[in-house]
Formats: C-alpha cells, structure tokens, sequence
C-alpha cells in the first residue's frame, strides 16, 4: 500500500519497459520516475530507442514487457484513444499535421479528440459550441493570424507549432514532444523554447532533443539513453559535466 | 466564393428547366441516367476526396440496393416478398449501408492499391453469387420489370416524374457529402486522408472512422442504386459485372476525383460517350473510345474535368494561386 502511495505522487512511472523487434531490443528494461510539472530531456544518438519509449508511452505500439502508469493508474493496456483521454499528448519528429484542412480546424480535431463526443454528424463545425476553443489555443502557440490559412502552407517553424498547439488541446497532463525543434532555424527554436517555457507549470513534460544546449537549457532532469538502455540520469548540470556522456552523444552524434 | 455561388444557381437553374427543353430520351436516358450513376460516383468521390480511400465496390454496394429493392417490391417466379414501398427502400437501404460496412471491415487494414484489389475481389464474389445464387437473386435472368412506386396518383415512373426524383436525390446526396464534410465526423475524416497516425494520437479510433466512411458511402451508393435499378426496370448480374464495376472509377477519375462535383461531371461525360459511341464508332469499340478520352484526361487534367474548370478559373480570376503546380496526388486533393 505504501508503494501505490508513492506511485500516486509520480506523474509517469515505467517499470522496466522493453520492446523487442524480432531479434532487435530497441528498448531494454527501462525504467522512469517523472514528477507532476517536471520538465524532463530524453537524450541519445540516434538508434538510442527514445522514440520508441514515447511510441510505448503514447500507446502507438505495445511493450514486449514492463509497466507504464500515469498519476498512478496503470495504462500499459489502454488504447491511444484512451490515453488521450487520461491526457497523454504527443508530437512527432516529423511535422504530422492535416495539410489539407485549416489551421483552425486542425486545432478543433485537436480538441475534438481530447474532449469527444467526436463523431457529431448533424451540425456543421462552425456551429458547434466547443469551436471557440481553437482562437486562445492558436494564440498560445503564436499562429492567431493564421488560423484560415491551410496547413499545407505554413513554413515548417509553422507547422511544428501548430503540432504544438494540437497536443496542448483540452488540458494535457503529461506531453511528449519529439524532436519539437528539429529542422528549425536558431529564431525559430528560442521561439518555441519560449513557448515551452510559458507552459503551465502543472504540466509534465518529456522532450526528445537532439540539440544537447536546447535540451540542456529546457529541462529540470535529464535521461541519457543508449542502445535501448538507461545510460544515466540527473540534472543538466551534471550531464553536462559528465565527460563518458559528452564522448557517447557526441561521439556518435557530432559532426 | 463568387464561383462557387454562380455554379450554385446556374446548376439549379439547368436541372430545373432541363425537362422543359429536351426529348424524352435526353431527360431519361441521359439525364436521369447522370444523376443516378452520378450518385453512385458520389459515393467513390466522398471516399477518395474525403478519406484518402478507393473502392471498387461502389457498385457492388449499388447492386445490393438494387437487387434488395427489386426483391421486395416485384418478386418474380417466386424469388421476392411483396412488402410495401417505404419497408423495402427502408431495408434496401439499410442493407446497402451494412455492405458498405463490410466491405470497410474488410478493407480498413489495407491501403491504395491493395484496397483497390480487396474491393475488387468483394466486387467479383459478389458477381458470381448474383449470378448463381437462385433462391435470392434469381441467377442469370434477375428482375425485370421493377417499376417505381405510384405516390398519390404521381407515376415516378413516369419521365417527368422520375427525372425530378433522381434530381431531388442526387442534390440531397450532394449536399449531404458537401455538409457532413464540414461537421466534426468529417474533419476527422480528411485529418484521416492527411496523417492517420496524428489523428489516432489525437484519441480518435482510426479503423473505426475508415469503416464508417465506408457505411456512409454505402448508404449513398445505394440511393444511386436505386434509381439506377428502376431507370432499368431490371437487375441481372451484368449490372454488377467487372464493367459496371470499372465504370464508376473511370466515371470518377473523369469528372475528377477530387471533388464532390465531379462525380456528376463524370457520370455525364461517361453517359454522353455511352450512347453516342454508337453513331460513330462501332459499339464493340466504345472501350475505346472511353479509353482514349480516360488516357486524355489522366495525361492533360489529373484532377479531371472539374480539375481543369478551376485552375482555368484560377487562372482568370488570377488568383494567383499555385494550385497546378502543387504535385498532384489523386488521393491528397479534395479540398
């Protein structure tokens, strides 16, 4: 009882997580401990298995073995549809946004996935009660002047923003970002480091970074993967300071 | 959209005085023919420019309607029950939607091509049970003689009567596509086309959104099989063949599939080279013919004739937009 007690306290905890393809381990036992509010990196070469861990975090694929629970209920077994609802939010490495609708009805998909009911036939959108929505969660993400545009042609700074605007629908508890700064230009990343600094401080936070600075900057506590395996955990100042780290990422990483 | 009004009322304009100016065998054959096959390539329409799928069935989901109408309301030699008009297209329809339901069930794993080939294969097995299958769907020989229902003295089977039916129904059907594509079901419809992966991590349940845009289109196919059924006054497994079958993509991909519109721009199209093939080319090469003018099409106009409407339009208006430089993907257009 006094363990679940302390489960209550966590935001994320995952217990040994593995996931095998075939004879590939890309993630081995892994096991995590994330506070409410915390603003975690998930740091690794490539090939590290980061975003397979948020692919199981997210639901998008089931864990060979292990446990993941949220705010102390147990979601290894629930759909992506369920976890949204529970408030797992997440973004892509690529910009996945729905290029042929606007940015305001990206937005209300967005919040029409996270609130339901979500399958409502008989009235038009622009009808609908919970459509006001999308103007303050397009102003958070700074693309209020942009709302009519179609996705398709936001510049990529653009796009990575409104992926950011669609997980920050309806309340998030727990947000996954992948690479959110990736293939964004200096400006464009302090914008968005910006942005993710003004997020409520309730929210959790985990973000995959290939930028070590970035990340580095963002976060409260870091987590360096490698080959599938947890490397080492603590605060930026002493991943920064841990010299085996700095040859490992970079060694594999650096140009 | 000034375009988009204009065509409004002159479309309306043209289904109404239409009657007024034509034979018989235009108002029948031709137009009633258009709205009615037109409703079936809706129904393919909605599910390319909409969801991103392609079906091959669309037809076949047409044919259960038809064949399910023709058994309950003219039974013959014994195959059918005599039940009164709104139960049978009530079930007709009801039947026409859980094809559609099924075939999505069936094809929601698949993608492209390999959904083209699945529905294919429904389309084909279908077919060969109407055509051996005696107890329910009278084999070689079919129904004939289906006539419309006598509503309140007023013959639908009449021309006049039957054109102003098919009008009314393809417009509803049309606007219906035009609305339920701007409700919150339709927007997750076109994120689905988009990246199906965000919208299941946005916590929508993606197959189940595949299989119900396939019941929808179900249940408009069968409307278009409806009229199809009593324009024929018969159904016999040739209505449901491989080239029924094939007709109602290449119906589409004339009139464009990437718009609602085009479904009846293409049935139009399709019907006007079907009856006229004959007076100057011999019938056996009418394949021909609609294979030139599909090979004109796909080569000049990707997006079809309707395609080709709007970037003239664009072009006019000088709007400015870079719409015929965009890569063309018959599955990601349709806005």
């Amino acid at each position: 009882m006094a363990d679940a007690a302390v489960k209550q306290e966590e935001a994320l905890v995952v217990e040994g997580l593995t996931r095998r393809f075939g004879a590939l381990v890309a993630v081995d036992g892994v096991s995590l401990r994330v506070a409410p509010g915390e603003r975690r990196a998930v740091l690794g070469a490539n090939g590290a298995g980061k975003t397979t861990l948020f692919n199981m975090i997210a639901g998008d694929l089931p864990p060979s073995e292990g446990h993941i629970s949220l705010f102390g209920r147990d979601i290894t077994r629930l759909s992506p549809q369920k976890r949204v609802l529970e408030g797992v939010r997440r973004t892509y490495q690529k910009s996945l946004v729905f290029g042929g609708l606007s940015v305001r009805d990206n937005l209300y998909v967005a919040i029409r996935g996270a609130t339901g009911p979500r399958l409502a036939i008989w009235r038009r959108v622009e009808t609908q009660p919970d459509r006001d929505g999308t103007g303050p969660l397009a102003e958070r993400v700074g693309l209020a002047d942009r709302l009519d545009a179609p996705a398709s042609e936001l510049s990529h700074g653009e796009q990575r923003q409104l992926e950011l605007g669609m997980a920050l629908a309806h309340t998030p508890r727990l947000l996954l970002l992948d690479e959110p700064a990736a293939g964004l230009s200096t400006r464009e990343r302090e914008s968005l480091m910006a942005m993710l600094a003004d997020l409520p401080r309730d929210l959790t936070l985990i973000l995959i970074e290939h930028d070590l600075d970035i990340a580095l900057k963002a976060v409260d506590f870091v987590t360096v993967m490698h080959n599938g395996r947890l490397l080492a955990e603590g605060t930026p100042d002493e991943i920064a300071a841990n010299q085996d780290i700095q040859d490992i990422y970079m060694g594999k990483h650096g140009q | 959209m000034t375009l988009r009004r204009l065509l409004t009322v002159v479309v309306a304009l043209v289904l109404l005085v239409y009657p007024f100016v034509v034979n018989s065998f235009w108002l029948v054959q031709i137009g009633g023919r258009t709205l009615g096959f037109g409703t079936i390539v809706l129904s393919l329409v909605f599910l390319t420019a909409y969801t991103g799928m392609l079906s091959l069935a669309q037809m076949t989901v047409a044919g259960v309607a038809g064949y399910a109408t023709a058994y309950f309301t003219a039974p013959t030699g014994g195959v059918g029950l005599e039940l009164a008009w709104p139960v049978a297209l009530i079930l007709a329809l009801g039947l026409a939607t859980l094809a559609g339901l099924l075939i999505g069930l069936v094809a929601v794993r698949t993608r492209g091509i390999y959904t083209l080939m699945i529905t294919l294969a429904v389309a084909m097995a279908f077919y060969y049970l109407t055509l051996q299958n005696y107890a329910v769907f009278n084999g070689f020989t079919g129904f004939n003689n289906v006539e419309p229902p006598v509503i309140a003295g007023l013959d639908l089977g009449a021309p006049l009567p039957f054109y102003y039916l098919s009008a009314v129904l393809a417009v509803l059907c049309y606007a219906g596509v035009r609305h339920v594509v701007r409700t919150p079901f339709g927007l997750a419809l076109q994120g689905l086309r988009d990246e199906p992966q965000r919208l299941q991590a946005l916590g929508y349940n993606v197959p189940l959104l595949r299989v119900l845009a396939f019941g929808l289109a179900g249940f408009v196919a069968g409307i278009g099989g409806i009229l199809n059924l009593w324009l024929n006054a018969s159904i016999s497994p040739g209505s449901v063949a491989l080239n029924p079958v094939i007709d109602v993509l290449m119906a589409g991909v004339l009139g464009g599939i990437g718009h609602p519109a085009g479904a009846y721009v293409g049935a139009f199209v399709f019907t006007i080279v079907d009856n006229f093939a004959i007076d100057f080319i011999a019938r056996e090469r009418f394949n021909t013919l609609i294979g030139l003018v599909f090979l004109a099409i796909v080569l000049f106009s990707p997006d079809g004739l309707t395609g080709l409407v709007r970037r003239a339009w664009a072009r006019w208006a000088g709007t400015g937009r870079r719409r015929d430089d965009a890569p063309d993907d018959s599955t990601n257009i349709g806005k």
